[in-house]
């Protein structure tokens, strides 16, 4: 195969023929003009619903408390961190997308990084309930800050489920700020599009009465480049410190300085392939192909394929590192984890993450749409899994036989992780509604670039 | 005669804008706004601002937020002191972590905050916003103001000037 083919660097990233004010035109007219308004109403109501299945999960859990889930000793963990890290890792792909390929340059990302920094927004959110969730008395989460309190007490600053409060909380408020700053001018020329009166203030209330004056955005582009360079290290430092949520106890399976690394590149996988899934249905509903092309689809996957292999990398170092330490313990973790109980969760996981993103080094794989879904979902499936691997079998097999256990979800504990979904997808039916789903005035940017080497 | 704000003149691209901008200055007209669809870095180097102190506001926000968040923990080690097998209490190196996030953090509000101010955002009664040719045109052509205020504005003149170099059309902007 030669380079040329690989990465097709002559295909256009978007139709050249398409002018800056065909862009604005396009992407403002899915909200002016909604396409398939009952089909987006079903589907609104539908991830309702079962965001109402998430109400209940936590009414319920406020009302009986956390013996409603699976969770006992030995394993305490149990869904509330294997979702959250799980929701968080997908996150993680809209801030990469958003800050470090802005940095390197790489604009096949202005087709995709506003509808993937609100994936960030959301999944961090469905992420941020479960540890608040898991607290036991989530009345007094606000232990978790410091602040001067009459107990004379502070939050343990040497823990990283103490540094987590910290990361995941910037993390949310840095995307937030953000999405928003790269909102500013889209909302003004939403204020200018809109119909409506009320559309018309609300837009115009939201942004602020951003004008596009070019004194404006010479401190606007300055802004954005920082923010991008401030938030690349911290996606990493995010998902390093969920990392050493684990590392840091002196769990086999758990203690190995590769967890950090091996989130971040997990993270990062995860986050694309929920990109992907997302993007196949919404490019089509919208008729978005010519913004979003195959290109896209094929860069992502091609990213989908180098971050697997860090994973891979991940598991291979546990495996090897357990048993180069000759210590009976780890070298116990990892032959439970492919044998013992959880074994078939273990090769599933397997499966997914390394085996199926095998798929994208051919380019017909990569150009194919059913292909891209459907590898997808597996690799979803198999991040999930692989979380339930790390907090599962790790905990399962304490060191002493009398205290070993398994653990089973309940009812509550699916009813709480679907309803997660029900949450994201709620808020991303009302995105794609109300906000313009694609940047704008970044992509009358690389309209007109493209349209001046035509 | 009703005061105005100015005259817009309107681009149909870049190229035409960046010229007409050249040869306003040339004229000498100084009070100029300029409405651009798009961060372009020519056009933005051309209208010749001084440098943003936006990446220097956020430097100070980052490190002042930084600077109390260390100074929180290692307080803190102190008012409620563990002693965990006699390891210090000025355990630095578990700091850092919590120190680089607010950092990030401070640094990011910082820099919004000063982008506002900078701006004068929020401001929802810009004259620009209610003339016609911005609520057309906005968000989609380069758009070139000459203020009233400029001490060489004079209406009749500054409209053949601009229609001469250009632009597709030249409104009033009431003030």
């Amino acid at each position: 195969m030669n380079r040329a083919s690989f990465l097709s660097p002559a295909e256009p990233l978007i139709d050249p023929s398409i002018t800056p004010a065909a862009v604005t035109d396009q992407i403002s007219g899915i909200i002016l003009r909604p396409p398939r308004p009952r089909l987006w109403l079903a589907g609104f109501a539908a991830s309702f619903a079962l965001m109402m299945v998430l109400l209940a999960g936590i009414t319920w859990l406020f009302i009986r408390g956390v013996g409603i889930w699976g969770i006992n000793v030995p394993i305490a963990w149990g869904f509330a961190i294997i979702n959250f890290v799980w929701w968080i890792g997908i996150g993680h792909a809209g801030t990469f997308i958003s800050a470090i390929l802005f940095l390197l340059h790489q604009k096949w990302r202005t087709s995709i990084n506003r509808f993937t920094e609100a994936m960030t927004l959301f999944a961090v959110a469905c992420a941020g309930i479960y540890p608040l969730l898991h607290l036991g008395r989530p009345i007094y989460f606000y232990w978790l800050v410091p602040y001067p309190d009459t107990m004379g007490l502070w939050p343990q600053f040497r823990s990283p489920l103490v540094w987590d409060v910290f990361a995941v909380s910037t993390y949310a408020t840095v995307s937030l700020v953000f999405w928003y700053v790269g909102l500013l001018p889209d909302l003004a020329t939403m204020r200018g599009k809109a119909r409506g009166l009320a559309a018309r203030r609300a837009y115009g209330l939201l942004s602020l009465g951003w004008r596009n004056d070019g004194r404006h955005w010479a401190h606007y582009e300055r802004l954005y480049v920082i923010l991008a360079g401030l938030a690349t290290p911290l996606v990493v430092s995010v998902h390093s410190i969920v990392g050493l949520d684990f590392a840091v106890a002196i769990l086999p399976g758990w203690h190995s300085t590769v967890f950090p690394p091996y989130f971040v590149g997990g993270a990062i996988f995860s986050g694309f392939a929920m990109v992907m899934t997302l993007v196949i249905p919404l490019r089509a509903f919208f008729r978005l192909e010519s913004l979003i092309t195959a290109r896209h689809l094929e860069l992502m996957a091609l990213v989908i394929l180098a971050t697997g292999w860090v994973v891979a990398y991940g598991y291979f170092s546990e495996f090897f590192t357990a048993w180069w330490n000759a210590d009976e313990y780890d070298r116990f973790v990892g032959a439970n984890r492919a044998l013992g109980p959880y074994a078939p969760w273990f090769w599933l996981m397997l499966t997914c993450n390394i085996l199926v993103p095998q798929l994208f080094w051919s380019r017909r794989m990569r150009r194919s749409l059913p292909v891209l879904f459907t590898a997808a979902i597996l690799v979803n499936v198999g991040m999930w899994l692989e979380r339930f691997v790390i907090v599962v079998t790790s905990l399962h097999r304490d060191f002493l036989p009398s205290a070993w256990g398994m653990y089973v979800p309940t009812f509550w504990d699916w009813a709480t992780y679907a309803g997660t979904f029900g949450l994201f997808l709620s808020l991303l039916f009302l995105f794609v509604r109300v906000l313009p789903a694609i940047a704008m005035s970044e992509m009358r940017g690389l309209a007109a670039e493209a349209g001046r080497t035509r | 005669m009703s005061p105005i704000h100015g005259l817009l003149a309107i681009f149909p691209d870049e190229e035409r804008f960046i010229e007409a901008l050249k040869k306003t200055r040339e004229r000498g007209y100084s009070r100029l706004e300029s409405y651009l669809p798009y961060p372009s870095d020519e056009s933005v180097r051309l209208l010749d601002h001084p440098p943003s102190p936006v990446p220097k506001a956020m430097a100070i926000g980052g490190v002042c937020s930084g600077v109390f968040a260390f100074a929180l923990q290692a307080y803190a080690a102190r008012d409620y002191p563990l002693n965990v097998g006699g390891r210090p209490l000025f355990s630095w190196p578990s700091f850092v972590p919590i120190t680089f996030e607010l950092t990030v953090l401070g640094a990011a509000l910082t820099g919004v905050f000063t982008l506002l101010v900078l701006a004068r955002l929020p401001r929802l009664d810009h004259p620009v916003l209610d003339s016609t040719g911005f609520r057309e045109f906005g968000s989609d052509r380069f758009l070139l103001c000459v203020r009233s205020d400029d001490p060489h504005f004079e209406a009749a003149a500054l409209r053949a000037f601009l229609r001469s170099v250009g632009a597709e059309s030249v409104q009033e902007v009431p003030a």
